[in-house]
């Protein structure tokens, strides 16, 4: 009896630690395979990151070829994303968990806004193509490319908006109320000052999902190859800001990789690698960004 | 005590006050006087609907969809009816304030959730504001603990401080009627004695409604005791009479520990 237990227990331990070593694998699974990606990228691209890499036009030269025209593409698809998807993300996420009554209407808006996010971006791709380019004659200009991956990233903003709200107590927002608040002073200074961390999170977690994608840029008619930039939205005459820039044509990292790679000349696919680790790099970057941000958050606010 | 002219005066007043969440029939025929500037205790057995019964005076239970009031809570002098649907609940809650069953400080310096009141009234002028939560702080024996320290959050305060700050927060826009829900149910002794300390001080410039776990601080802190069962007022009285000698078994049976 005693023995059979101790076997029992011996039995046990060595499950407990099977299971141990299984974990320990899977996660290095993930991070070795990362780890090899980029090492792999940056040994094949090595020689091309040079400073005049980042500030040379396209070439038919691969030597000389570079990614500027990608990179302010990329910074200004970015910027457009960010200002259509930010202000519509919050509203709709403050909307629907502080405002929206809840009945069946408002279940079937979440559900659509939850299955959005799962829909395949080449399809936003086809909507954005109908939608921008040809009813709204936006063209296949940086405006229409910004607002073709905010419709992308939009579920998941609102989504991270939701969230973070809902991590706010229930006990703060009675606090405010039994006070005399209404519901737009709780959401003005509350709801939304203790949610930041967790929207700035989704949202740069959203614009570094936004800034890798490829297909629904080129469906919408991204060009591959730009030897110019778009005009400055800053100029030396009044009225100082210009929105010129918004209807130029553009090209961005990754579609500027893609025609690297399809080349047949292996001198470009240095280039694609190259493209390809700045491009990690900058994800890595804001994803970082986004940790450190959580981080600051829930160092100032502990519920 | 008994003939002083001010226990004979209502603050505010439930008549025939009825409250539904959705098909529950939650607060029953309810009918009770609460006097101005004394402590009115409400105790019972959990579920009794003590808190339901609370949360009516400052309207709490519209934050929430299928709630529904009937019957009256007058506030005096006007004597209007503050649970008809025509009147607004943020105008009640800015007269009727309320402090919790856990400290809910918000996540901002001390000076800022005892200004946050006067804040979301349009009052901006920084010495209104400095010469309001420096008395809102004494008037929850909180100053001296605080004044140095002003700026910092306040979740930097020990639970029972917190509790205070609320109470400073609920002083601070100077309402008629102050509530509170077992606002020492999460506290250690030493904090309990000084906030029941305080409610008895605060008595003097305002009518308070405590719901109460504890018979004891029902019996410490009241001038009369509610006792509630099932939804309704099974005796009302003057706290002595109450815990001495009261006139029903039931009310009887809860405070000798029989049930409950």
């Amino acid at each position: 009896m005693n023995g059979g237990i101790k076997k029992r227990i011996r039995f046990m331990k060595a499950m407990n630690y099977g299971f141990a070593v299984l974990g320990l694998v899977s996660t290095f699974v993930g991070l070795i395979l990362l780890g090899t990606l980029l090492l792999d990228l940056f040994m094949d691209g090595r020689e091309r990151l040079t400073y005049s890499f980042l500030t040379s036009f396209p070439s038919r030269f691969a030597e000389e070829a570079g990614i500027l025209s990608a990179l302010v593409g990329s910074f200004l698809i970015l910027v457009v994303t960010a200002a259509a998807a930010i202000p519509l993300g919050i509203a709709a996420g403050i909307y629907l968990e502080e405002y929206a009554p809840k009945n069946w209407f408002t279940d079937i808006v979440e559900i659509n806004i939850a299955n959005l996010a799962g829909v395949p971006s080449i399809v936003y791709g086809l909507l954005a193509l109908g939608l921008f380019v040809y009813a709204l004659k936006l063209g296949q200009s940086i405006l229409t490319g910004g607002l073709t991956l905010a419709l992308l990233i939009l579920p998941m903003v609102i989504m991270a908006t939701r969230e973070a709200i809902r991590a706010i107590p229930t006990a703060i927002r009675e606090g405010s109320y039994a006070v005399g608040a209404t519901k737009w002073q709780t959401v003005q200074y509350h709801i939304l000052p203790y949610s930041t961390g967790g929207i700035l999170t989704g949202i740069i977690i959203g614009l570094s999902r936004a800034i890798g994608e490829t297909a629904p840029l080129i469906t919408i008619g991204s060009l591959t190859f730009i030897a110019f930039l778009p005009e400055s939205p800053i100029s030396g005459e009044f009225p100082f800001i210009s929105l010129k820039w918004l209807s130029a044509p553009f090209t961005v990292l990754p579609i500027q990789m893609f025609n690297w790679v399809s080349r047949p000349q292996p001198e470009f696919q240095i280039n694609a690698a190259a493209a390809g680790v700045i491009l990690m790099l900058m994800t890595l970057l804001m994803n970082g960004l986004a940790i450190y941000i959580r981080y600051q958050f829930r160092k100032k606010i502990k519920w | 005590m008994v003939n002083e002219p001010a226990l004979q005066t209502p603050k505010a007043e439930a008549k025939n006050l009825n409250f539904f969440y959705s098909a529950v029939h939650a607060l029953k025929n309810i009918d009770l006087p609460i006097m101005r500037r004394k402590v009115t205790a409400l105790i019972g057995p959990s579920g009794c609907g003590k808190t339901t019964f609370l949360r009516c005076f400052n309207r709490m239970h519209d934050l929430y969809p299928g709630n529904r009031y009937a019957g009256e809570i007058l506030l005096y002098p006007e004597g209007r009816n503050i649970v008809s649907p025509e009147a607004d609940p943020i105008e009640i809650r800015m007269s009727i304030s309320m402090v919790f069953q856990k400290p809910n400080p918000f996540p901002k310096s001390i000076y800022e959730n005892v200004a946050y009141g006067l804040r979301i009234r349009g009052i901006s002028k920084k010495a209104v504001l400095d010469e309001k939560v420096e008395k809102s702080l004494r008037g929850a024996a909180l100053w001296e603990e605080a004044k140095d320290r002003l700026q910092k959050s306040a979740f930097d305060l020990s639970g029972g401080q917190q509790q205070r700050l609320c109470i400073a927060r609920a002083l601070a826009t100077d309402p008629r009627i102050l509530l509170f829900d077992e606002p020492t149910s999460a506290l250690d002794p030493t904090a309990t004695t000084k906030i029941e300390e305080l409610i008895i001080e605060l008595k003097k410039e305002v009518t308070i409604l405590i719901v109460t776990h504890n018979m004891q601080q029902a019996a410490r802190v009241s001038d009369s005791t509610a006792f509630m069962y099932l939804g309704e007022i099974v005796e009302y009285d003057k706290t002595d009479k109450i815990f001495t000698a009261p006139s029903q078994r039931l009310t009887e049976e809860y405070i000798t520990g029989r049930f409950g």
